[in-house]
């Protein structure tokens, strides 16, 4: 069975089509990543994906029901951790935890019993009497993902869940949710972090003005959209036109991206033919998830 | 209009557990300040004033001050209080992601409001009886009417909540409709005084059937306008509180 499946799903805001017509299938057990810059329709798409925001058109299956008339049923399975940190502040570490259970029908002690659980599985355990206001970023953020497991979901949504976080605890998160996928915890991931994607992520989608363009996993995305290897050329100011006219000439795809020319689909570790004429401004790298991001949703600021 | 269902009960949990954690801010505005206008008014100005049959200017006032601070409870609960765990706090969004509904939270909200009253107006009926204002057994349906009362005031003050652009709006609610009623709803003077039109008027005020239905419990004296008080309270509570559902779950669910 598939953990999450849409349907043509589309979502409006007045003039914007922030989600336009995308079809999302999540494997049970996968961790799928979901890429895109600002403004792509991540936030709004899993937004609907949680049953949170009524989509405008098309539907949504989590785990075979139907968000439509199972919202309840689906929401229990579920554990998200939202970009935006809406922690209550007027409860302590502990209390945050153990109301959140409530609302899942948690029994007290369980609920008690799990909350020291997943405070100890972020390293918060004593800070469990503290209030909100004196954590600190990364102590709320670790929070939030605690928070998410409180339920024991089947299926984890998270959006950008490292963001701010100093290099130990995005690595103790990345542990952790590598842990929890081992433990066939199904995870969609909403990250603009490459790195993150490309460690965590069986397969990750890029989102594109509401669209997804392309599904896969990232070595085999790499492969298709830019080649294993990026040779990059330094280029001054003068010699740009005849550089792009010696490359056109060799029939090579190339993209100028402003202090250098970035050559695609050469997978030889020497230097490919034709790019022997610029020998000392020529490096070659291995090919990224950036790399392919670039590609598919282009250089310019979207908002 | 969707209905809620059980689980609204974890959305009251919730906000019990805060106002007892916080109890001591509230107390003033909801004890200490009902107790100071029953004494000024009714031993300082009641000196003054000589009611059409002989009884005590503050006898007369202690049912009203009841009905409005079960009114003024709720009514700030379910407006500053309730904008601020929607719109500063992002509460509502937090429990959206759990099993419960916008339903859910909505009645929730409301209840707990209504629980403000009553938890209010049980406390100043205890002290008006302290000052032996209460004259009949029939006040101990006071604290019922209060938490009636309050889910009417919690419906109307969570519609509007859930319609303003922000904080400050509920200045209107409090100057332009909280407020004149607590003047012309009959608490301080019988609603006789007031020229025809003003009597009228303050018909339409949910606080004045209150008022009526308070006076009456505590001094014993029914009146057939009781059930047409009881009615209106009913009535006006099913109409505002389907509304809220409505328009909170336009509100939290973009």
């Amino acid at each position: 069975m598939l953990a999450i499946k849409t349907y043509n799903l589309s979502k409006r805001f007045k003039d914007l089509l922030a989600v336009d017509d995308v079809n999302l299938e999540v494997e049970e057990g996968e961790c799928f990543g979901l890429l895109g810059p600002n403004g792509a329709g991540k936030t709004s798409l899993i937004r609907m994906i949680t049953a949170v925001s009524p989509p405008t058109g098309g539907d949504i299956q989590v785990l075979g029901k139907d968000l439509k008339t199972h919202s309840r049923q689906a929401k229990a399975i579920l554990g998200v951790v939202p970009q935006m940190d809406n922690l209550d502040l007027d409860l302590t570490v502990l209390q945050n935890l153990t109301t959140f259970a409530r609302y899942f029908n948690i029994t007290k002690d369980e609920a008690r019993r799990h909350s020291m659980e997943v405070l100890s599985l972020f390293e918060l355990e004593n800070k469990s009497n503290s209030h909100i206001k004196e954590l600190s970023g990364g102590m709320k953020r670790r929070l939030l993902l605690a928070r998410g497991l409180i339920n024991t979901p089947k299926i984890l949504v998270l959006d950008e869940p490292t963001i701010g976080l100093d290099p130990q605890a995005k690595y103790l998160v990345w542990h952790k949710l590598t842990e929890l996928r081992s433990q066939g915890v199904t995870q969609l991931l909403c990250t603009q972090n490459m790195e993150e994607a490309a460690v965590l992520c069986d397969r990750v989608a890029i989102m594109h003005q509401g669209r997804i363009p392309s599904v896969g996993a990232p070595n085999d995305l790499i492969s298709n959209y830019v080649g294993d290897k990026v040779w990059e050329i330094e280029v001054n100011h003068g010699e740009r036109e005849e550089t792009v006219k010696n490359l056109e000439n060799h029939g090579l795809d190339f993209e100028d991206v402003g202090d250098k020319i970035q050559v695609f689909y050469v997978a030889t570790d020497d230097m490919p033919m034709g790019l022997g004429d610029f020998a000392e401004r020529v490096r070659g790298r291995p090919a990224t998830l950036e790399d392919v991001f670039f590609r598919i949703t282009g250089r310019s600021l979207a908002e | 209009m969707k209905p809620f269902s059980w689980r609204c009960i974890r959305v009251w949990q919730r906000n019990r557990d805060v106002f007892f954690r916080l109890w001591r801010a509230e107390a003033p505005g909801f004890v200490v300040e009902p107790i100071l206008i029953l004494l000024a008014m009714g031993w300082g100005l009641g000196t003054y004033i000589g009611l059409v049959d002989g009884q005590k200017y503050i006898e007369f006032i202690a049912p009203g001050i009841i009905a409005s601070y079960a009114m003024f409870s709720a009514s700030f609960e379910c407006t500053y209080g309730s904008f601020t765990r929607m719109e500063y706090q992002k509460t509502h969004d937090a429990i959206l992601a759990t099993p419960l509904s916008v339903e859910d939270i909505t009645a929730g909200e409301i209840f707990w409001g209504a629980t403000r009253s009553f938890m209010t107006g049980t406390v100043i009926l205890a002290i008006a009886a302290a000052f032996q204002l209460v004259l009949s057994p029939w006040a101990a349906l006071i604290p019922v009417l209060a938490f009636l009362a309050g889910i009417m005031f919690a419906s109307i003050a969570l519609l509007f909540t859930s319609i303003v652009p922000s904080i400050y709006s509920f200045n209107y609610y409090f100057t332009l409709f909280i407020t004149p009623m607590f003047f012309f709803s009959g608490v301080f003077f019988p609603l006789s005084s007031f020229p025809e039109i003003v009597q009228s008027l303050s018909w339409i005020a949910p606080l004045t059937p209150v008022v009526h239905l308070s006076r009456a419990l505590i001094s014993g004296e029914f009146h057939s306008n009781i059930f047409w008080a009881l009615a209106l309270i009913v009535a006006l509570t099913a109409l505002f509180f389907s509304i809220s559902l409505v328009t909170m779950r336009r509100r939290l669910t973009i």
